[in-house]
């Protein structure tokens, strides 16, 4: 264990000192190469002119490098898997994407996500506005934001135990030491093992990705709210609207744009739950979700990396509409710049 | 907000009432594992951690002394004793001798047994059994008691987790993982966000646009390929394949675009004159980058080593694939995962590691709550 903490530290030193010894030295060598100092007329033109075009590439090199590694090969090869068998050697065509539709749990989870992109983005939104609306009058709204935010500290794990104990069941007429069936149990009703319901286990699990993301869109959507200009409110007072005419006819338009950017980080955050369905249920009792069927196939068996790779490219085609939007967006934004 | 806060006083109660409830909803699942894992075990599954402060009622089962024991007195003849080992902690509220009716008489009261024995037992656990002929055979009567044990706590759930289950050690496992893995990406990211903002070359656009699509690329895309490129690294070096070193550079990768993206909206929002007028006085842009950029992005950065801290902190995915499942190498999250399937049952084991994996991250947020905020604000109102 204490080889284990030097050897992180010794890391850290090494990888930090390694950075600073790449970017300085990298910078000197130029310096060096091309000298702009000390040499006359052209020459140190044409050096600074050198410099400046090879500079930016020494800045950015070493992430280019960590993210054709990291990210875009992989990509690229996890599309290629998904054409080959489960050893990744030959070559299948279309054949993994006709079993995953031909697939009992492939088409169970497909349906269970739909349900989780369907309830998930929109409560969080809703209760992340309607509490962000709400704690903006109050004198202890600041505390109450806080409290509402602090799960989203909290990893899927711990949450997945926090909720765990609270859907606790032990048989009726014992008692309870769940909240939930405790509460049941109190109004007279039957307890229930509540992540084994078919169907609507779905929805306790969902709970549980709304109560960690909803202070995410609250602060969100509450700064929005801030910005919004105080003439148009007013103006609606003088004009006797209600509360309800407020929010929903003057406050909400005007934040149309912050509630999709907050609804669209959710919905990529459903498409990758994993987590939550693992620790809960592992996909039993018709709670399958994607990314843990393919984490699961990843290893299966020894592992079926073309089936894998399938619902990788499956959950990715998915979040494609976002990423494209996303970029036009930041085109328009950065085209000036 | 210029909104008139509720016209009448009931409107603006049921305002103060309805972020209540709320804010109850979203307390009351922490605040449950936070009590019971402070509490003693055997109190843990008799009741609801929400009646750990009014103390638990339970029934159980006990034997009087023996025959042995009994002694004659004004010609009847009497056992008497104390049900509890330690008298005092607990209370008797009633009893009984049959299981089928365990509280059958109140605490104080004397039961009428058959033969015209009689048997009283007192709250603090006294009993006195009497008879008038001998008790005979060598083991005592069965008694049934409800008991009510005040409300305990105890710090020996934390002892049991951090010491003998593993927890601790996973804990300083976590730690392994996440400092190198949040620092090492700042160092990376900021001169690659300073050569985007300020520096001009040729297809910077390009790689402006790549990084935010790469964005929002699920991490299940890259899991297949990096597993086999680490099992093809391991096996040609003949190297473990499972190491810290893979797993610090696969989460700088992760969160690279992010941080890249993060730092690189806030450096091009800097005052263009303050790089020129540096520029002018002979300074190169590696001397901008750390005598001005880098200091004025300290906020920035801070924002972007919370994220990459809790994300680290809280990932269980990426831990799972590039790290083992041994004890040298299994995370919080993972040794949680792992306890869920082995202790599914002992809640105060389960509550009690579920805080301590839940503790750092608490702190860190409720410390740096202001950058975090800030962080969120600056990453998703414009990218997402």
């Amino acid at each position: 264990m204490a080889a284990q903490i030097l050897s992180a530290i010794i890391v850290i030193i090494v990888g930090v000192g390694g950075c600073v010894a790449y970017f300085w030295g990298a910078n000197k060598v130029l310096d060096l190469i091309f000298p702009s100092r000390g040499v006359k007329g052209e020459k140190a033109i044409d050096n600074l002119r050198k410099q400046a075009m090879i500079r930016p590439w020494l800045f950015i090199g070493p992430a280019m490098l960590v993210l054709v590694v990291y990210l875009i090969y992989p990509v690229i090869q996890t599309v290629y898997l998904s054409f080959h068998d489960r050893s990744g050697e030959n070559f299948v065509g279309l054949s993994n994407y006709a079993w995953a539709f031909g697939d009992r749990e492939f088409r169970s989870s497909i349906l269970n996500n739909l349900l989780w992109l369907l309830v998930v983005p929109a409560a969080c939104t809703f209760f992340g506005l309607i509490i962000a609306v709400l704690t903006d009058r109050i004198w202890w709204g600041a505390i109450a934001k806080s409290l509402i935010f602090l799960p989203l500290a909290i990893s899927f794990v711990g949450a997945s135990v926090i909720w765990k104990f609270i859907y606790e069941y032990r048989d009726a007429g014992q008692t309870q030491i769940g909240v939930l069936n405790a509460i049941v149990q109190a109004l007279g009703g039957n307890p229930q093992f509540w992540i084994s319901l078919p169907f609507w286990n779905n929805f306790f699990l969902m709970v549980i990705l709304i109560w960690i993301q909803t202070g995410f869109a609250m602060v969100i959507l509450s700064a929005a709210l801030r910005g919004i200009p105080e003439e148009t409110i007013e103006a609606a007072v003088i004009d006797g609207a209600s509360p309800f005419q407020i929010f929903w006819k003057i406050m909400v338009p005007q934040i149309w744009g912050t509630i999709a950017v907050v609804w669209t980080t959710i919905t990529i955050l459903v498409l990758k739950v994993f987590d939550i369905v693992l620790t809960m249920t592992n996909g039993q009792w018709n709670s399958q979700v994607l990314a843990n069927l393919m984490f699961d196939w990843m290893f299966r068996g020894g592992g079926d990396f073309g089936r894998g790779a399938t619902i990788a490219v499956i959950i990715m085609l998915a979040v494609l509409p976002i990423m494209i939007w996303n970029i036009r967006q930041a085109n328009r934004e950065t085209g000036g710049h | 907000m210029g909104t008139p806060s509720g016209r009448s006083t009931a409107g603006r109660i049921g305002v103060h009432l309805a972020v209540l409830f709320f804010v109850a909803v979203w307390t009351i699942p922490t605040l449950g594992i936070l009590v019971s894992s402070l509490r003693d075990k055997d109190q843990i599954i008799a009741s609801g951690w929400w009646s750990a402060f009014t103390g638990s009622a339970q029934t159980e089962a006990g034997r009087l002394a023996p025959a042995s024991a009994q002694q004659e007195k004004d010609g009847k003849f009497v056992i008497a004793g104390n049900l509890f080992e330690t008298p005092g902690e607990r209370e008797v509220t009633a009893f009984g001798t049959r299981v089928q009716a365990p509280s059958d008489y109140e605490a104080g009261s004397v039961a009428e047994l058959k033969d015209g024995v009689t048997l009283q037992v007192n709250a603090d656990g006294s009993y006195v059994l009497a008879s008038p002929k001998a008790f005979e055979g060598d083991r005592g009567q069965r008694v049934y008691y409800a008991v009510t044990a005040p409300p305990r706590f105890t710090t020996e759930n934390y002892e049991t987790v951090l010491f003998s289950e593993g927890i601790g050690r996973s804990f300083i496992n976590s730690l392994t993982v996440t400092v190198p893995a949040t620092i090492i990406p700042i160092m990376v990211a900021a001169f690659a966000a300073y050569a985007l903002a300020w520096m001009r070359f040729p297809g910077r656009a390009l790689i402006i646009a790549v990084i935010i699509g790469l964005l929002v690329v699920p991490l299940q895309m890259a899991l297949i390929p990096l597993l086999q490129l680490y099992n093809g690294v391991g096996a040609f070096f003949g190297v473990p394949s499972k190491t810290y070193l893979g797993i610090w550079l696969a989460h700088t990768g992760f969160g690279l675009p992010f941080a890249i993206y993060l730092l690189r909206s806030y450096m091009a929002g800097l005052p263009r004159e303050l790089m020129e007028s540096a520029r002018m006085d002979g300074a190169s842009d590696f001397e901008i980058f750390i005598k001005i950029v880098l200091p004025l992005s300290l906020p920035v950065l801070a924002s972007f080593a919370i994220f990459q801290f809790l994300w680290v902190w809280n990932d269980l995915l990426v831990a799972m694939v590039f790290l083992g499942s041994g004890a040298d190498q299994l995370v919080l999250t993972g040794k949680l995962n792992a306890l869920l399937g082995s202790r599914g049952g002992d809640w105060e084991i389960l509550t009690t590691s579920a805080f301590v994996t839940i503790i750092v991250p608490l702190i860190v947020f409720f410390s740096l709550q202001r950058y975090f905020v800030r962080g969120l604000l600056a990453g998703s109102v414009k990218g997402g």
